[in-house]
């Protein structure tokens, strides 16, 4: 303990998945030795994080006790980090965050924007401990709220408090977790399943891989309390094997957690049992349905089934079960420690709490901003987000995965709950907002997103296997120029078909990125028919090329033409016969005077 | 781990160790510019965390900061108690951490002689 004291600075860096990517390790690797080098070892950790969120401009590294935020770090840079900050206490300017508007510097972590508008809950201790330590999160209060619920309430107790704090699934649909939770608890059996859903699948989405990674324990603890509230000994922790780094942290959490008596056999002395498993599922995006999940953990094919039964009554091999994702289990423990009316004074009256939104796309921070529900899309996106890169104009806000919908500029304002979503033709979903700019075709979205469902259908019902198969024929006509003034009617009809006859929520929902697109941008869809254009100018086979006046008749791009749709004269301008070209792009790349547009 | 008792004494014993993490308590800054560092600051700095250490003390951050224009005066020393001046120490050798930790630190006792200024503290 002498030693510890004796510590003056913790260095954070953050070992996420993106951070680790852009190369994290090695700046660790070489801050440990250059701290070493300068005798500083004794007074100062390194200390190896999960994800802070600020993805874009990892890898970060904070130093405390100042909280100096540093991002982009580069190894070359550690040197510099060591001798001027950690020895001579001069903070590193150029490594600091500059704001892109003012250009300014900003010193530490609460005073960018980017953090500024957030509510970190579920994220507080992201990036704040190790997540390779349980004592880190003990230090901060892990483990007391199941103690509590252990200790002091019953059952009955607990799911009351959940009920009471208002918190709904964080997964995608939203269904109130506390009446979820006394299903199971009320459903007649010896043996009953808890089950966390961290199948993860929409494109974009990466708050539970986060989480996973960043604070394993919060996940675990909502576990243990949610199977004590329905009397489950045995749980399933289900993670795609894609998400190799959260399956690692959480094998040592649960480890570590097993070996203090935390998870196991008679915690706390109350004679509850847990023993946690860990299923790593092959990435189908259908397991994400409980239904299927659960045939998955069971060693059958990822399919989904009808209910009723639901698997409250009938689940894991036939027994109650209760599954939610691991963003909803993460916010139990805080629940129970703060109290629901602690939750309550977060959001909005239907949709309590904070949500995490992975932000992707056209957008300046991409990261992870956790932020109270009910505040806007615009704030998200343009206070949080930084806006739109490169001077480009917002055009649409996908939200919610391949189930949401694409939301224009007039939504923007749309507050951010499961019940407005909903209404404006989009979803919570599990939280993946993908940004579009004006360079994007919103047909070629929508196609993107049906292929995705498409691919990922697991072909037991016909409206899903055949339906989503039909509409993307359609989609493809479209976008190479060959759709019909039929073809919209034929869209609309399959969707809303499609809509009510599919098996599971993949297939009901596979239609609403078409949907959406068609109710708010049906403008494009006809251009891409009528005029066969495409207004973003981003579907190759309807692009035009033409040679301005600027052409200096070099004949460069004539004997590039690989069809030799292109004629002239030398010393002339050229032209390219448009019936023959290929739109191959081949010309431009070669003409070195630019005179040669695409539209 | 039997009982919740057990955990909290834990959660207490581990709390220590993440105090750096922290922005509450005293804070002791040293001037390590380069004539902060050439005038023994690092020596300074040593033995003021060894003292912090011998008294166990927790919710105190040491931190440095560069040269701020007296450097005649290195080795510069600020301590700054939650709520109260900020105090600016000058000359001081590693001989005077015991007394800046043990009569300011700890008991709120200026070390008077050593005093070279005061920063009020900001109002908010």
């Amino acid at each position: 303990m002498m030693q510890d004291t004796r510590i003056r600075a913790d260095v954070l860096v953050c070992g996420g998945t993106a951070c680790t990517a852009s190369g994290s390790q090695e700046v660790m690797k070489r801050l440990r030795e250059e701290i070493a080098k300068k005798g500083l070892s004794e007074e100062i950790n390194v200390v190896k994080t999960g994800c802070h969120g600020f993805c874009e401009n990892g890898p970060l590294v904070i130093v405390y006790p100042e909280g100096t935020f540093y991002v982009r770090v580069k190894p070359e840079d550690v040197p510099e980090i060591v001798e001027e900050h950690l020895y001579k206490g001069r903070v590193v300017e150029r490594l600091l965050y500059h704001e892109p508007t003012t250009g300014k510097s900003i010193p530490t972590y609460k005073e960018i924007d980017f953090y500024k508008k957030q509510k970190r809950v579920v994220l507080s201790k992201c990036g704040a401990i190790n997540p390779e330590k349980i004592e880190e999160y003990i230090a901060l209060g892990g483990y007391e709220a199941l103690g509590k619920v252990l200790t002091t309430m019953t059952p009955e107790q607990v799911i009351e408090e959940i009920k009471k704090s208002g918190l709904r699934g964080r997964g995608g649909a939203g269904f109130p977790t506390g009446m979820k939770w006394q299903f199971a608890h009320g459903a007649k059996g010896d043996k009953k399943y808890i089950i966390c859903n961290a199948d993860e699948g929409d494109p974009g989405a990466f708050m539970d891989r986060s989480v996973l990674e960043g604070d394993p324990h919060a996940v675990l603890e909502g576990m243990a309390i949610g199977a004590y509230a329905i009397g489950a000994d045995e749980a399933y922790m289900y993670v795609r094997a894609e998400y190799p780094l959260a399956i690692k942290r959480l094998e040592i959490a649960i480890d570590q957690a097993e070996k203090m008596g935390l998870l196991g056999q008679n915690i706390f002395g109350s004679g509850f049992n847990l023993k946690i498993h860990i299923k790593k599922g092959a990435g189908a995006f259908v397991c994400g349905e409980e239904t299927a999940l659960m045939a998955s953990i069971e060693g059958r094919r990822g399919m989904p089934r009808p209910r009723p039964p639901f698997p409250a009554n009938s689940g894991l091999w036939g027994k109650p079960t209760n599954i939610n994702n691991v963003e909803t289990w993460a916010n139990v423990p805080q629940i129970i420690l703060k109290g629901a009316d602690w939750f309550r004074s977060m959001g909005t009256e239907k949709s309590t709490g904070t949500k995490v939104f992975a932000l992707t796309g056209k957008i300046n921070h991409t990261g992870l901003a956790e932020v109270p529900m009910g505040i806007t899309m615009r704030e998200i996106i343009f206070d949080i987000g930084g806006g739109i890169p490169n001077g480009k104009k917002f055009k649409a806000v996908q939200i919610g995965g391949p189930s949401g919908g694409c939301l224009p500029e007039s939504m923007l304002d749309t507050p951010v709950d499961y019940d407005s979503l909903t209404k404006v033709g989009a979803m919570m979903g599990s939280g993946g907002l993908v940004v579009m700019d004006e360079t994007t075709c919103m047909v070629d979205v929508a196609k993107f997103f049906l292929n995705f469902t498409q691919s990922e259908s697991c072909g037991k019902c016909t409206p899903c296997r055949e339906g989503t198969k039909r509409m993307l024929e359609i989609l493809n006509r479209i976008t190479s120029g060959q759709g019909t003034e039929t073809d919209l009617e034929v869209l609309e009809d399959l969707a809303k078909t499609i809509k009510v006859s599919a098996l599971c929520g993949l297939g009901q929902t596979a239609p609403n990125p078409v949907l959406s697109t068609l109710k708010y941008f049906r403008d494009e869809y006809e251009a891409h028919i009528k005029e066969k254009r495409c207004p973003a100018g981003a579907c190759e086979k309807l692009a035009q090329y033409f040679i301005t006046e600027d052409c200096k008749g070099c004949g460069l791009c004539a004997r590039n033409c690989p069809v030799h749709a292109i004629t002239g004269e030398p010393k002339k301008r050229h032209v390219i016969d448009q019936t023959m070209c290929i739109k191959c792009g081949t010309c431009m790349q070669n003409c070195p005077f630019k005179a040669i547009t695409k539209k | 781990m039997k009982t919740v008792a057990d955990l909290k004494a834990l959660r207490e014993k581990l709390q220590s160790e993440m105090q750096v993490r922290s922005d509450s308590g005293t804070k002791v800054v040293v001037g390590m510019g380069t004539c902060g560092i050439a005038a023994g600051a690092r020596e300074v700095m040593a033995a003021l965390l060894d003292e912090i250490a011998k008294r166990k003390l927790q919710d105190v951050h040491v931190e440095q900061t560069g040269c701020i224009g007296m450097c005649e005066k290195e080795v510069l020393v600020d301590v700054i108690r939650p709520g109260e001046d900020r105090i600016t120490y000058g000359k001081v050798k590693p001989s005077d951490a015991v007394r800046i930790i043990g009569d300011h630190v700890v008991n709120g006792k200026i070390v008077q002689e050593l005093v070279v200024g005061r920063i009020e503290r900001q109002k908010k």
